[in-house]
């Protein structure tokens, strides 16, 4: 199901003129390290991660960014050198991954009713190694009887996301935070 | 009657008295190994499940914190009445496996029933390191929220019910793990501290199945104004 949301994820970005390369492309499992490296190695990037959850009410989709470090931390999280520490990638991007999950939630909470209207901080795994924007995207949930309900929302989520992304990308590409 | 019949007799007779005499211990022997095997996890599971009672405990009301019914994916505070010992180890152990056996109903669970705590300590710098059964990552209904809203869970009872733990780390089976069951970052530490409820905007329905997840998306806008231009 997540693979049916990245596939059309995809259409609806490459019909903005941008370049999508999926982690995955069947039932296969890279490890959040593989993920991470195949977002890194590239320029000018962004990394959107999707789940489907077990729980939450039917029919919403939530955005994760990153918190900030604890101020007693921050430093240790600073770059030495210009050099970033893999397994702290994304402190460096935190601003940017906040306003673009700015984006989507509100994309979100217009289409899918009961959504927030703003992101959610969570210490997501798969986001702390990539240097680049990136936000979660969950939607719930698997535990709707009727799978066609969720197989619904995935035009809906590639769009909504698109036109975020598509928003984003002048903040982005305008170096503004 | 012969006498060769008579013996016969009697040899069987002694035959079945023995007999008689020695069935019920090889009966407890079959039901000894009929029985499956313990494991060492089942043992210290089952050691540990024991209510922990100190000479300190005094039954206070404590403030656990499930699963809102009105709030979506929110937590709430639950009073209830819980002997509680005044080492704050103790009475941690106690909290966090009250968290896991008296949840007021399934739709208001946070940790899975299957899971346990192994061990739990608190350093002098106020890091509490909870170390659980591998049944918190594979019970666990997976999702961000759902695993985020466990450990905020253990964190806020905490916070509301022992004094001095700052942060909480958390261990699956003694070792560090990457993920509480997929999503959840353990690499770092948990504040702890703040009793108010959390917040979120959507609703947590029952724990069901598994989550699907994650092929990752890494899009890239640069070299997206190239193909445009192409």
């Amino acid at each position: 199901m997540v693979l049916g949301f990245a596939r059309l994820l995809r259409i609806s970005l490459e019909a903005q003129g941008l370049r999508v390369l999926l982690t995955r492309q069947a039932n296969d499992g890279p490890s959040f390290d593989d993920r991470s490296k195949l977002a890194n190695a590239q320029r000018g990037g962004i990394f959107i991660t999707l789940h489907v959850s077990s729980t939450g009410q039917p029919g919403t989709v939530r955005v994760y960014c990153l918190a900030h470090p604890p101020a007693a931390q921050s430093t240790a999280f600073a770059p030495r050198g210009g050099i970033l520490p893999w397994d702290r990638a994304q402190f460096g991007f935190i601003d940017q991954s906040r306003k673009l999950a700015e984006l989507i939630q509100i994309q979100m909470a217009q289409r899918f009713h009961g959504s927030p209207e703003t992101p959610l901080e969570a210490p997501v795994r798969q986001l702390r190694t990539v240097g680049a924007p990136a936000v979660a995207i969950e939607v719930s949930s698997v535990s709707v009887a009727d799978r066609s309900t969720l197989d619904q929302m995935g035009p809906g989520l590639a769009d909504a996301v698109a036109r975020a992304v598509a928003a984003f990308r002048m903040v982005y590409e305008a170096g503004g935070k | 009657m012969s006498k060769g019949l008579k013996t016969t007799i009697l040899i069987l007779g002694a035959m079945v008295a023995i007999g008689l005499v020695i069935l019920p211990g090889l009966r407890q022997a079959v039901e000894r190994l009929r029985s499956v095997p313990r494991t060492d996890e089942q043992a210290r599971r089952d050691v540990m499940q024991q209510p922990i009672s100190t000479p300190t405990d005094v039954e206070v009301k404590a403030q656990l914190y499930w699963l809102s019914t009105s709030a979506p994916a929110s937590l709430e505070p639950i009073a209830i009445p819980l002997p509680l010992s005044a080492d704050p180890v103790e009475r941690s152990k106690q909290l966090i496996n009250a968290l896991i056996t008296r949840a007021p109903g399934p739709e208001r669970r946070t940790l899975p029933p299957e899971a346990s705590l192994l061990a739990f300590y608190i350093q002098p710098d106020g890091t509490a390191i909870a170390d659980f059964s591998d049944e918190i990552s594979s019970a666990m209904p997976s999702g961000i929220m759902s695993e985020q809203l466990a450990v905020q869970s253990m964190a806020q009872t905490l916070g509301a019910n022992v004094n001095g733990i700052r942060q909480l780390k958390i261990l699956i089976h003694g070792q560090e793990a990457e993920t509480l069951a997929g999503h959840l970052d353990l690499h770092g530490l948990f504040p702890v501290g703040s009793a108010t409820p959390t917040s979120a905007s959507a609703a947590i329905a029952p724990a069901q199945a598994a989550s699907q997840t994650k092929p990752t998306v890494p899009v890239n806008p640069a070299s997206a104004q190239a193909s445009q231009s192409h």
